[in-house]
């Protein structure tokens, strides 16, 4: 559906970071989000690391106006600085001065969890160890105290050799405090000190640093102070020499590789001491500041993963879960949606009788408000889906939902970490896609965005919901299960089972590989900031509004454009001679000049009293109705988009659609849901509704005959083409998004052949094995 | 020593132990350690997820998931 944010930032100038900026960096899960919303007030930019794909969101340090500005940048979560996903990579990058557009930071700011102190402390010491002013925020004291850890911050302030202050970031307890340290800092200007090492390593191995440390300092000479630092990482890092080997000169590359062999020669590891030492010095420096009270036994997250987690419940309510969202969806939703169906029909009769007959009616009124107001009627269910998803992913609960379905996950080759991204993409995969960049295996990442589009996203469900409405009788089955609800349901599940399938297959072909480690951390359950999932839905409803109110309404008055011209005086005088000719068999003294005015007073006296109008005078309105039926088909098949439409026809054909819809799927190769608001186009220019005024799109569609006089919309073509939205991948943004993602062309392209291949061939064997077996 | 250590997976539920022995691949083996779980590190068996795969378990304070194949080759005393 819409792109997110970080698309729209994706413009945002490099090397702009020309004010005093703080790195805020920790591990994922601290409430780093928290205190950085806290510190700039949920105000993020978000734009592009220069050449990384990684979303690089930055705010600005709230203060009272006449403090000079301090620019806040938000680090992915991060566990180590020896990165494993792309996410982490670019952390990395950014401590180590690695990238053109990021300068060293004046501050760096590292949270840290309190109640999970020592994974949290392995990383904030390697962020010191770097040498930059670093600033410990303990977050989270609130949890510690409940879990039963005191600790105290002075103590651990003179362990680590930095200052530390405790926070409660949800509460804004600290933060005045933290705004306070910051600026100060910004003032003071980046002043790197000697860095201190929390590694005590074998003499041998402190020797071999010094080595590729002096080597590092003389290619990188402004690096110089986190050059012992590096050269830890450099040593026992294994992927970091291989993936970066046109970073690092041959003489490092050499030095490195001598030194590795030396140390295994005396029978050291290189590749866990160092992680060993870390951890021991950081157990120590744990245990020295931290006074334990009793166990307090289960706490809440343990309690509530007692059930959610738990052999029978945790499937129960996951399934649960996942039906809440989408009953809600269709059914909550429905509400507000008929509410702005009405309103939208009352402003086009009221435009409509505002401006006469003519071009700039039909513009406005087929185009623009019909038009685009056919994909705006879809807010309220993309809120509540953007609801669903910021909870679960708030909460806590998507770490635990992903620990449900790895399993499930495993059989096609993935892990549960791809479940998050397909679950997002279920609101748009655009998300969804950038959401995969946690996963750590590139052949996994890249299975994982080939098929997220797969997921029935938002923007088809304006296509299905018309459908299904227009062509599939509501019937009950068992008092519960609707027959709408079910196909609903149905198409959803074809989606995943698509997305599964075609997952299977690639890890099996193009993308064979080992397969990835699992290691996710369950972070306790937290109480979402009512705040920021507001802000979160505000900003998404904006984005669809600003698209329903830019590209879409683009693409509308182009198709209306398309769909209306050119105009044929050969029809209009064929149509205008016809009309006459049947007037004037019923109606005394008609001429050319006359013939509306009658028209109109017979229409009139049709409509107010039925009973008195003659047989043959009743036969006429019905005769001219049809006529001007036939000469906006004609119209329309005269016009651009009907011979578009007519050009491609015979390629439909086989999946049971006309050229009418042939315009629809061309017009929804940009955006799925411009299919709604084409349709609404083409079958008011179609003439159909020239006398109840504006009838729904869905009565409309039910009212269309092919030429033989059957009906156009059967169930059986509703759901042929239901299963070409669900395969097919008609969205320009999520092919921008996947080009950025791949960093290449290819990945886009394979992607929306092999889908449009799918959407094709399954509606062809949906189509005519439908016929085969006598539907309809 | 080695001959009392047994797959981490053997563990009963809510049972702990000590790691003695990490035998996943040695690319795999620096992610897990730095996650915290070292030879001498305790850790606790919290439950299996209801497919019977991944397992979750408790340490240094903190709830992680693996693999069952990659638990297994985690040995505790």
């Amino acid at each position: 559906m819409s792109p997110s944010a970080p698309t729209h930032g994706a413009g945002a100038k490099s090397g702009r970071v020309a004010l005093p900026y703080v790195a805020l960096t920790g591990n994922p899960n601290c409430g780093k989000t928290t205190v950085f919303n806290a510190l700039t007030g949920m105000r993020a930019r978000v734009g592009n690391y220069a050449g990384v794909t990684v979303e690089r969101k930055e705010g600005r340090l709230l203060g009272k106006s006449g403090e000079s500005p301090v620019v806040i940048l938000d680090l992915p979560g991060t566990y180590s600085l020896s990165p494993q996903s792309l996410d982490e990579q670019v952390s990395r990058d950014v401590m180590f001065h690695r990238l053109k557009d990021v300068p060293a930071p004046q501050l760096v700011v590292v949270v840290v969890d309190a109640s999970n102190l020592q994974r949290n402390l392995y990383y904030a010491t390697q962020v010191i160890e770097l040498g930059y002013p670093t600033l410990v925020v303990l977050n989270m004291m609130d949890v510690a105290v409940e879990n039963g850890h005191e600790i105290d911050p002075e103590q651990l302030s003179s362990a680590l050799g930095a200052p530390v202050l405790p926070v409660v970031a949800s509460k804004g307890q600290g933060i005045p405090e933290l705004k306070r340290r910051i600026r100060d800092a910004a003032k003071a200007g980046t002043r790197r000190t000697i860095p201190r090492t929390f590694c005590e390593l074998p003499e041998a191995f402190g020797r071999e640093i010094e080595t590729v440390s002096a080597a590092l300092q003389k290619q990188f000479p402004q690096r110089h102070t986190s050059a012992d630092a590096e050269a830890l990482l450099v040593l026992t890092d294994e992927k970091l020499l291989a993936k970066n080997a046109d970073h690092y000169s041959d003489t490092i590359v050499r030095a490195v590789t001598d030194a590795r062999k030396r140390l295994e020669a005396a029978g050291a590891d290189w590749r866990s001491v160092a992680i060993e030492a870390r951890y021991a010095r950081v157990a120590a420096i744990q245990q020295a500041v931290t006074t334990e009270a009793p166990p307090p036994g289960e706490n809440f997250s343990d309690r509530v993963d007692r059930i959610v987690t738990h052999k029978w419940w945790g499937s129960l309510i996951f399934v649960g879960i996942m039906f809440l969202m989408f009953e809600s969806i269709f059914w909550l939703a429905g509400y507000p949606m008929h509410a702005i169906e009405w309103a939208q029909g009352k402003l086009g009769n009221w435009v409509g009788g505002m401006i006469p007959p003519g071009d700039l009616h039909s513009l406005l009124v087929d185009g623009v408000i019909k038009g685009a107001g056919a994909v705006v009627i879809f807010l309220p269910q993309i809120i509540l889906l953007f609801l669903f998803i910021a909870l679960l992913e708030d909460t806590g609960y998507m770490s635990r939902a992903a620990f449900l379905m790895d399993r499930v996950m495993s059989r096609v080759g993935l892990h549960g970490k791809s479940f998050i991204p397909m679950l997002s993409s279920f609101a748009c995969a655009i998300p969804g896609i950038m959401a995969t960049r946690t996963i750590e295996s590139p052949k996994d990442r890249l299975a994982t965005i080939l098929v997220a589009p797969l997921m029935s996203c938002s923007a088809r469900l304006p296509v299905y919901t018309l459908l299904i409405g227009a062509c599939i009788p509501g019937m009950n089955f068992l008092g519960i299960f609707n027959l709408r609800g079910l196909t609903m349901l149905a198409m959803y599940l074809l989606g995943i089972v698509g997305a599964m399938g075609m997952a299977w297959v690639f890890k099996r072909s193009i993308l064979k590989g080992e397969p990835p480690m699992l290691i996710m951390e369950l972070a306790p359950y937290k109480r979402p900031l009512v705040s920021v999932v507001l802000r979160h839905m505000w900003d998404r409803s904006r984005m669809f509004l600003k698209r329903a109110g830019t590209v879409i309404l683009g693409i509308n008055i182009i198709l209306w454009f398309l769909a209306t011209y050119p105009k044929s005086t050969e029809i209009n005088t064929k149509f205008e001679t016809q009309r006459l000719a049947a007037a004037q068999s019923v109606l005394p003294d008609v001429s050319a000049i006359n013939l509306g005015q009658k028209l109109d007073a017979l229409r009139t006296k049709f409509t107010a009293d039925q009973a008195v109008t003659n047989v043959a005078e009743a036969a006429l309105v019905e005769t001219l109705s049809g006529l001007d039926h036939a000469k906006a088909g004609e119209l329309l098949r005269y016009s651009f988009a009907g011979r578009m439409g007519l050009a491609i026809e015979p390629l439909i054909k086989p999946l049971g659609y006309d050229w009418k819809i042939g315009i629809g799927i061309i017009g929804s190769f940009a955006a799925r849901e411009v299919f709604v608001s084409t349709m609404s186009t083409v079958y008011n220019l179609g003439g159909d509704d020239s006398e109840e005024g504006m009838s729904t799109l869905e009565d409309t569609l039910k009212s269309q005959t092919r030429p033989d006089g059957t009906v156009v919309y059967t169930p059986l073509l509703a759901v042929s083409l239901m299963v070409f939205y669900v395969f097919a991948l008609q969205c320009v943004s999520t092919v921008a998004v996947v080009r950025r993602e791949t960093n290449s062309w290819k990945w886009p392209l394979f992607q929306w052949a092999y889908m449009l291949v799918l959407a094709w061939g399954l509606a062809f064997i949906t189509y005519q094995g439908g016929r085969l077996l006598g539907w309809q | 020593m080695a001959a009392e250590s047994k797959p981490l997976t053997d563990l009963p539920l809510g049972g702990a132990g000590v790691v003695a022995e990490i035998r996943v691949l040695p690319e795999h083996k620096p992610r897990l350690m730095e996650m915290g779980l070292l030879v001498g590190t305790p850790v606790e068996l919290v439950r299996f997820a209801p497919m019977g795969d991944p397992v979750e378990i408790k340490v240094r304070g903190y709830h992680l998931t693996l693999r069952r194949s990659d638990a297994s080759l985690v040995f505790v005393k």
